[in-house]
């Protein structure tokens, strides 16, 4: 297909896609091609001797609340004993926050694409500092996990199919509207949802301290919302996806060693080069040094025109993040000139209410020299801390030349 | 004389591309002058612009 009309299209599908949060369950039971031996992570593939310390600190966690390996070292020996098989989540129309480890007990959130009849999955969020996202595996974590899926994960089940459904375009819409940009600021978004979950959550057949207890989990984490809208995210661009001749990026993610990205007309490869360091605002007693370069799917936001495109529309975000809120305006202006559209939904207020610039296109990356721009959460580098802070990124150039060169072999140009 | 040269006499209004110093210098001046927001294609990167025009063929 002529690479215009192909790319309207990818960015009509972008825009067009109605995603819902239809549903939770066992990864087990719901994502495509999960099995007990498997460990889903972030970003493009990557072996258990290659992962940086955060994702193997996170494989060791998930192995032990799994029940496969009692402590770190039996949980290492079983990871790199070939036993167990490491795939990325986006291979399993998946997408999760950080080092992005997914594992078959799991509880996870289904979206599903209603205009174009796709669905996604992610699993549920923690919360922030010690948590298995950012490498963490301690006994409050392992903790955490298995009362998220024994307690929160039935309440939370019964409550979602009790809503019918909930509308998260319509969330995320709205959320804009409110200062989130729908990655590293989700205040208004979970208040959102607090708000709308809290009607169903009160008719759950269950024991009113345990449904108060899940309430609060997610009413006291203001970034509980961030992975169902990653995963709204990628049940979008999933849908642009695999459109022969567009140039249309449709993923960025990151494991922590390399970012990667998958365009439209280029089908499953991606296109991986080192992955930057974020540089940001870091919690007390830790500093640059302690970062680990860029990690997570989470990426799927700025993908879809949200997140670090948005930011200019969230200018509390740069209390997290670090900068000014010019530098936020000036980020979202610049990733106009990288993009295909101005969203037609999703809107800036504090820009005259001007859409987000929405699909990325290698050609103008390659044509302006500009890389997009994104918000992260940091980790530190080694397995078993935690979050160490905030802070902002930039996806590598290479990524995209690569793409270019792939696409010009293989005659997908023509 | 050149008619190039008619252009010295009449009020100058000057759009710069390029160094933003020169715009800078014309508006302290009192001249007016635009600066235009302009790039070397692909950035100045000549790998970038072999490959589009490969890719834009």
């Amino acid at each position: 297909m002529d690479r215009k009309l192909a790319n309207e299209e990818a960015l009509k599908r972008l825009q067009d896609s109605e995603v819902y949060l239809v549903g939770a369950g066992k990864a087990i039971d719901v994502v495509p091609g999960m099995k007990k031996n498997l460990i889903l992570h972030a970003g493009p593939p990557v072996t258990w001797e290659k992962m940086c310390g955060p994702m193997q600190g996170a494989v060791i966690g998930a192995l032990i609340y799994e029940g496969m390996a009692k402590d770190e070292e039996s949980a290492r020996k079983l990871a790199a004993s070939g036993e167990i098989e490491f795939e990325p989540n986006h291979h399993h129309q998946s997408v999760c926050p950080m080092a992005g480890v997914m594992s078959a007990s799991m509880p996870v959130f289904i979206m599903e694409n209603k205009k174009y009849g796709n669905f996604s999955y992610t699993n549920m969020n923690e919360g922030l500092g010690k948590c298995l996202r950012f490498g963490a595996f301690g006994d409050s974590v392992i903790e955490r996990l298995h009362w998220m899926e024994d307690e929160m994960y039935p309440v939370l089940k019964e409550a979602i199919e009790l809503s019918g459904g909930i509308d998260w375009k319509a969330l995320v819409i709205q959320a804009l509207q409110m200062g989130d940009d729908c990655h590293n600021r989700n205040r208004a978004a979970t208040a959102m949802f607090a708000k709308i979950i809290g009607q169903y959550l009160s008719k759950v057949n269950a024991d009113k301290e345990k449904i108060s207890k899940v309430f609060e989990f997610i009413n006291g984490n203001e970034h509980f919302t961030i992975n169902i809208t990653m995963a709204m995210c990628k049940a979008i661009t999933d849908a642009a996806h695999n459109i022969p001749g567009s140039t249309i990026v449709t993923a960025m993610a990151r494991n922590g060693v390399e970012f990667g990205i998958r365009v439209s007309g280029l089908g499953d490869e991606w296109f991986t080069a080192p992955a930057n360091t974020p540089k940001g605002l870091f919690f007390p007693g830790f500093t640059q040094e302690d970062a680990n370069p860029d990690i997570g799917d989470s990426t799927i936001t700025e993908t879809t025109g949200i997140g670090g495109f948005a930011m200019a529309g969230a200018p509390a975000i740069v209390a997290f993040v670090g900068g000014t809120y010019k530098d936020a305006v000036n980020f979202t202006l610049e990733m106009y000139e990288i993009t295909g559209a101005e969203n037609k939904n999703f809107k800036i207020p504090t820009l005259d209410f001007r859409g987000t610039p929405t699909g990325i296109d290698v050609v103008k990356v390659l044509e302006t020299g500009l890389v997009p721009r994104i918000n992260t959460g940091m980790a530190h580098k080694e397995p078993g801390v935690g979050q160490v802070g905030a802070g902002l990124v930039t996806a590598p150039m290479e990524c995209f030349k690569k793409a270019a060169r792939y696409m010009v072999e293989k005659g997908l140009n023509k | 004389m050149k008619k190039v040269n008619d252009i010295f006499g009449k009020e100058l209004k000057v759009l710069n591309i390029g160094l933003e110093q020169f715009y800078e210098d014309l508006k302290s001046q009192d001249i007016k002058a635009i600066q235009m927001d302009w790039r070397p294609p692909a950035g100045g990167d000549s790998e970038a612009a072999d490959l589009l025009a490969a890719l834009l063929g």
